[in-house]
């Protein structure tokens, strides 16, 4: 690499970290010998005087991979920052990679051996939350600590685990709102893939929508993942004509969902749909052409015109290839590394209970998204967009919420 | 469902019959490789769905190349690449039955260890020559749009060619078995091996061809399914469970039978689909199809053979 490049891009780093330290009253620069390795770690973790050991914990294998590579490169991308920048409190990450190879029994076997033999500061990691429910245990058990990057159903809070995506409540009801206060819809039509996360996130929706918004759910319906044939779907959204399909289509059968409605007329000229569950992962595999105009309700876009994107979408692309795109989950995950950076040296320690205590209200105002803040419920304060997709695969954004407290466990919502 | 009118229902109607047909043509056009190589030749075929999958991702390739460096050809790749995916298929089923299926002939339960091993295989050579995330073809316009005879009724194209290329392939496969004197080989092969080699029939070759067919024809369904599903490395196992249990269904042996059997069990889905959800309708139509079975245990349509 081009040396002067190089100084430049460290630069512009430390630069944007010191505006983050300047948020949380740090001193810029700690260098391991103010912070002396018996200091910051009481508990036996795996850290040295130069050293500080974290575990990364996703499905590099299996059905799994397709979205959760984007989730490790994200995460090694910020932790290569981090440590270009210094690392921390002087010490330089390493990570040790394991493969839960998209078996959830496996994720919590990885789980034990990253806490037990390799004594690791922090774990990034898991995808779907079959895997985070079967690592759950072994975290508390262990006293790990755990970034989770998905948005998920909610439900759930743990003290050794951080949650960077959404849950269900921040990105469900700004997105309905969205929905009947622009689009003027009353009637809706529930679709999701037969798990937990649709069945859970539909729920919501469903009291959201008849509770408060006071419009009528005209169908709910669920397919097994994987399933390609969704005529019979198709005509009964015809039959009941909702002013807005809400959709939660997991997986490949995306594919087969979005294609198949697009040959049956069923278009964006024509009728509203409103997604969870397409990112720009996801676009790529359908196919932009069959998703154009319908929307998403994410809390991040490749597309987000802001500067801290700018520079996250040229950085993740010069490291993985211009072909490359970053999904919600991606940037989620990105997040990670550096709430966890932020969180030890508020904390000046690396133990788990000490960098907990210290979490609840550090912010990031470097944050690809914007600006996120962390909730004392482990969930992160973050806004809401809604983006409608293009063909070539990008979403514009058409709205931005303000700033959604989360609430894992919703009254009225269960 | 009272404020319709009757229009309203007799277009809700027919576009719900095509649906069955359709589902109907996606079931048959699986199966029917499957069948000759199951049927004919007793291989238990576990990497019948990653034929499939070349079939698709060998018009994902035409779609790149033609959108990159022919432009002309966008409207009219996707013929061509129905033919190249039976030709590479095949070609891939020559090259496998050589090196190992002709080694397990009369071994069912090791052809299917050992093509189920060709077919974990074949999906990580998949992943690691496209990449594990799933690809689409980019569809010429012409294919993704829909007919629509009345205001009300929307057939998809797509579907339509489905349809189509069933109709073909399924008249193909009827007319080589029953007219020609290769279908008489192949016939007299899997009803007496011994005497069709007697009687001067090279049942070495009968075999290679038979089974590179079948894997032709897969490849040709995984071309037409990139108009409706996706395609990524895994794509072939999501259909290899429907495509085993319309041909045991339909009787092993029985062409007929997998016809019948991919249109029951095609129409059980989609009209229960209808009425019910689709998950409850996937679990009905199983049950449905393991009652029957526990009843005719050699399928719908067994052939009574002195064994």
């Amino acid at each position: 690499m081009n040396k002067s490049l190089h100084v430049f891009g460290r630069r512009a780093l430390s630069c944007g970290l010191s505006s983050l330290a300047l948020a949380l009253a740090l001193p810029t620069g700690a260098y391991a010998a103010d912070y002396p390795t018996a200091k910051v770690n009481t508990t036996g973790l795996a850290v040295t005087d130069t050293e500080v050991v974290v575990g990364q914990l996703h499905s590099a294998t299996g059905t799994m991979a397709i979205s959760e590579t984007g989730s490790i490169q994200a995460e090694r991308l910020a932790i290569d920052e981090i440590n270009a920048a210094g690392g921390i409190l002087g010490r330089k990450i390493k990570i040790i990679q394991e493969d839960g190879a998209s078996d959830w029994p496996n994720f919590a076997e990885k789980s034990k051996k990253l806490l037990i033999s390799d004594k690791v500061a922090a774990v990034f990691g898991c995808w779907t939350s079959a895997s985070r429910k079967a690592v759950l245990p072994v975290f508390e058990k262990e006293n790990g600590l755990l970034y989770y990057p998905t948005f998920y159903e909610g439900l759930e809070q743990s003290k050794n685990v951080f949650y960077t995506g959404q849950e269900a409540t921040q990105q469900i009801l700004a997105g309905l709102d969205w929905l009947v206060k622009e689009k003027k819809a009353k009637t809706f039509f529930l679709i999701g893939s037969d798990y937990i996360w649709p069945r859970t996130s539909n729920k919501i929706a469903r009291k959201h929508i008849e509770n408060v918004l006071k419009g009528t759910v005209v169908g709910e319906e669920y397919y097994p993942l994987g399933h390609t044939q969704f005529g019979s779907l198709i005509n009964k959204i015809k039959l009941k004509k909702p002013d807005a399909i809400y959709a939660i289509v997991v997986g490949g059968s995306n594919v087969s969902f979005y294609k198949q409605l697009k040959a049956a007329g069923v278009t964006s000229a024509k009728q509203t749909l409103l997604t969870i569950s397409v990112t720009e992962d996801e676009m790529l595999g359908i196919g932009g052409e069959n998703v154009e105009g319908f929307y998403a309700a994410m809390k991040y876009f490749q597309s987000l015109d802001n500067p801290n994107n700018k520079e996250f979408v040229k950085k993740f692309k010069a490291k993985y290839g211009k072909d490359a795109v970053i999904g919600d989950v991606t940037q989620a995950a990105y997040l990670g590394p550096w709430l966890w950076k932020a969180a030890v040296e508020k904390a000046g320690s690396f133990d788990v209970d000490k960098v907990v205590a210290a979490s609840p209200n550090i912010e990031l105002k470097t944050a690809p998204e914007g600006y996120v803040k962390i909730h004392p419920n482990h969930h992160l304060w973050s806004k809401l967009r809604v983006g409608q997709a293009l063909a070539n695969g990008q979403f514009k954004v058409l709205y931005e919420s303000d700033l959604i407290e989360p609430n894992p466990f919703p009254k009225g919502y269960q | 469902m009272d404020s319709l009118s009757m229009s309203e229902l007799w277009a809700i109607f027919v576009m719900q019959s095509f649906n069955g047909l359709s589902s109907f043509s996606v079931l048959l056009l699986m199966a029917l490789g499957l069948a000759i190589i199951f049927g004919q030749m007793g291989v238990i075929n576990m990497a019948h769905g990653e034929f499939l999958t070349i079939g698709a991702y060998t018009t994902f390739v035409l779609s790149e190349v033609s959108q990159r460096w022919m432009p002309w050809m966008q409207g009219s790749y996707f013929i061509l690449a129905v033919v190249v995916s039976f030709f590479i298929a095949a070609s891939v089923g020559l090259l496998v039955e050589h090196l190992m299926i002709r080694h397990l002939y009369r071994r069912p339960l090791d052809t299917l260890l050992a093509t189920w091993g060709l077919s974990l295989i074949m999906q990580q050579v998949f992943r690691s020559v496209f990449g594990a995330k799933e690809v689409s073809a980019t569809l010429p316009d012409w294919l993704m749009g829909s007919v629509q005879p009345t205001e009300s009724i929307d057939i998809p194209i797509n579907g339509l060619l489905v349809m189509g290329l069933t109709l073909l392939m399924t008249a193909g496969v009827f007319v080589g078995l029953f007219k020609t004197r290769w279908g008489v080989w192949v016939r007299a092969t899997t009803q007496n091996r011994v005497m069709a080699g007697a009687a001067g029939i090279n049942t070495r070759r009968i075999d290679k061809y038979t089974f590179a067919l079948g894997c032709g024809l897969a490849g040709v369904a995984g071309a037409a399914f990139t108009t409706i599903g996706s395609t990524g490395p895994t794509s072939g196992s999501l259909y290899i469970v429907d495509t085993f249990l319309v041909v045991v269904f339909g009787g092993a042996e029985s062409l007929v039978g997998t016809i019948a059997s991919a249109f029951s069990i095609a129409q059980a889905q989609s009209t229960s689909e209808f009425f019910l959800t689709g998950s409850t309708a996937k679990v009905l139509t199983l049950l449905a199809v393991i009652l029957i079975l526990m009843l005719r245990p050699h399928g719908l349509f067994s052939i009574r053979v002195r064994r």
